[in-house]
């Protein structure tokens, strides 16, 4: 008779019949859920949870570390660097300042050497000089005595014959010699 | 139309089960019942069976889940309702997932029934009170006074303080219970709107019962979310004495 005036009209929440039934299922199946959650589901999700933290924690420590690591690495590469940059600037230094040395004592030598041998080659030229105006005085002397004895068969002093080559010489030497 | 009313029916599954002159039948509320504690063992088993750095979407859901709950917690009772954070999320997580499978058609929505939401409330209510009494002994009675109160007015307000004490179990229940059943009823009612107009005229409460679902999850979470803090709220009382 409730039954049948719950459904026709009023409200079946107020419908006391299954009220017992709704307690002992409710009490049953949220204790279980409570007790399973709390005593196996809800521990593990918290341990995840602090793990996951904790592990996170670690690896930013870790990375931290490591950043501070690369940096140190980083100056002691920058230092190498600047050392060797500054060997480099050195021994290039040294290298350019031996070669410099090199080179002016080479140059030394060479400039004696030259200017020995310009010496040399100007009194061979002197020298040559000097000779050459009375090598051409005798040669023409010789020459004219012979034209002359030829031309005219007799002999003529070699002495007048030079002192007329001197002169001619002088002349002309002025124009070949003049300096 | 049909009955919006008859949705809220409970009927016997199976034989009758009687211990001594209590009918224990299971019913389609047990059934509901059944069907939302295996649902959330299910789910937050799944989401902490794996331990992975990166977890994936079912741990996601569990592990937010659980800092939901844990953060409502610590925010509404402070550290000191630590161990009553298994119950709390208990709580909710039954009371959401009941709404929940309530909103779908041809379910039985368990939470939208008196006698389960008030056994509930009335659990936290006695549970509350002996966990005040246990804390703080008789000292727990002086919520009832609270302080810079005038002489005149203070045996007033003690007895609203009391009455307002003792309504808390039967606020709770009804809140959940009665938006429960009238978002249900409405829904109901506007479906049968839909049928009756036909095809011409029945968009506009077919429209109507589109956007009342939208609302009605929305109702279903806030009323668990309500629940659990309100149960927070009172467990701050009895921790924590703030009068």
């Amino acid at each position: 008779m409730e039954a049948f005036a719950a459904e026709s009209g009023g409200m079946p929440q107020l419908n006391p019949e299954f009220w017992i039934s709704q307690i002992f299922w409710l009490t049953l199946t949220f204790g279980i859920l409570y007790i399973v959650l709390s005593k196996l589901i809800l521990p593990k999700i918290s341990e995840n949870l602090e793990s996951r933290k904790s592990q996170i924690l670690e690896n930013i420590e870790a990375a931290e570390k490591q950043r501070e690591n690369s940096e140190e690495k980083l100056k002691e590469y920058e230092e190498i660097v600047s050392k060797g940059k500054f060997e480099a600037k050195n021994i290039f230094n040294q290298a350019r300042e031996k070669a410099l040395k090199d080179i002016n004592a080479k140059k030394e030598v060479l400039d004696k050497q030259i200017d020995d041998e310009i010496v040399k080659v100007e009194q061979e030229i002197k020298v040559l000089q000097s000779g050459a105006a009375e090598k051409i005085n005798k040669i023409a002397i010789e020459t004219s005595s012979e034209l002359i004895q030829k031309l005219i068969g007799a002999e003529v002093n070699n002495s007048s014959i030079s002192a007329i080559v001197d002169d001619l010489s002088k002349r002309s030497g002025d124009k070949y010699y003049g300096n | 139309m049909a009955n919006p009313m008859t949705q809220f029916n409970v009927h016997r599954i199976g034989p009758e089960i009687k211990v001594g002159t209590f009918d224990i039948s299971f019913t389609n509320a047990s059934l509901f019942m059944i069907i939302s504690s295996v649902a959330i063992l299910i789910i937050f088993n799944l989401g902490s069976k794996k331990n992975s750095l990166i977890p994936n979407k079912i741990q996601l859901l569990a592990e937010l889940s659980y800092t939901f709950v844990s953060k409502m917690i610590s925010d509404t009772a402070g550290l000191k309702a630590k161990p009553y954070f298994a119950f709390i999320f208990s709580l909710f997580m039954f009371v959401l997932f009941c709404n929940m499978f309530g909103m779908i058609p041809y379910t039985f929505t368990v939470t939208s029934h008196i006698i389960v939401t008030f056994m509930l409330a009335a659990f936290i209510f006695i549970g509350v009170t002996v966990i005040g009494f246990m804390k703080h002994g008789f000292g727990y009675l002086k919520l009832f006074v609270p302080s810079g109160v005038p002489a005149v007015l203070l045996p007033l307000i003690v007895v609203i303080e009391i009455i307002s004490y003792l309504s808390r179990p039967i606020s709770l229940s009804v809140r959940l219970f009665a938006n429960m059943m009238a978002g249900h009823t409405m829904m109901k009612v506007f479906g049968g709107f839909v049928i009756s107009l036909g095809i011409v005229g029945g968009w506009l409460p077919l429209s109507f019962s589109v956007a009342l679902t939208g609302l009605e999850i929305l109702v279903a979470f806030l009323q668990a979310y309500v629940f659990a803090i309100l149960t927070c709220i009172y467990l701050n009382d009895a921790l924590n004495l703030h009068h």
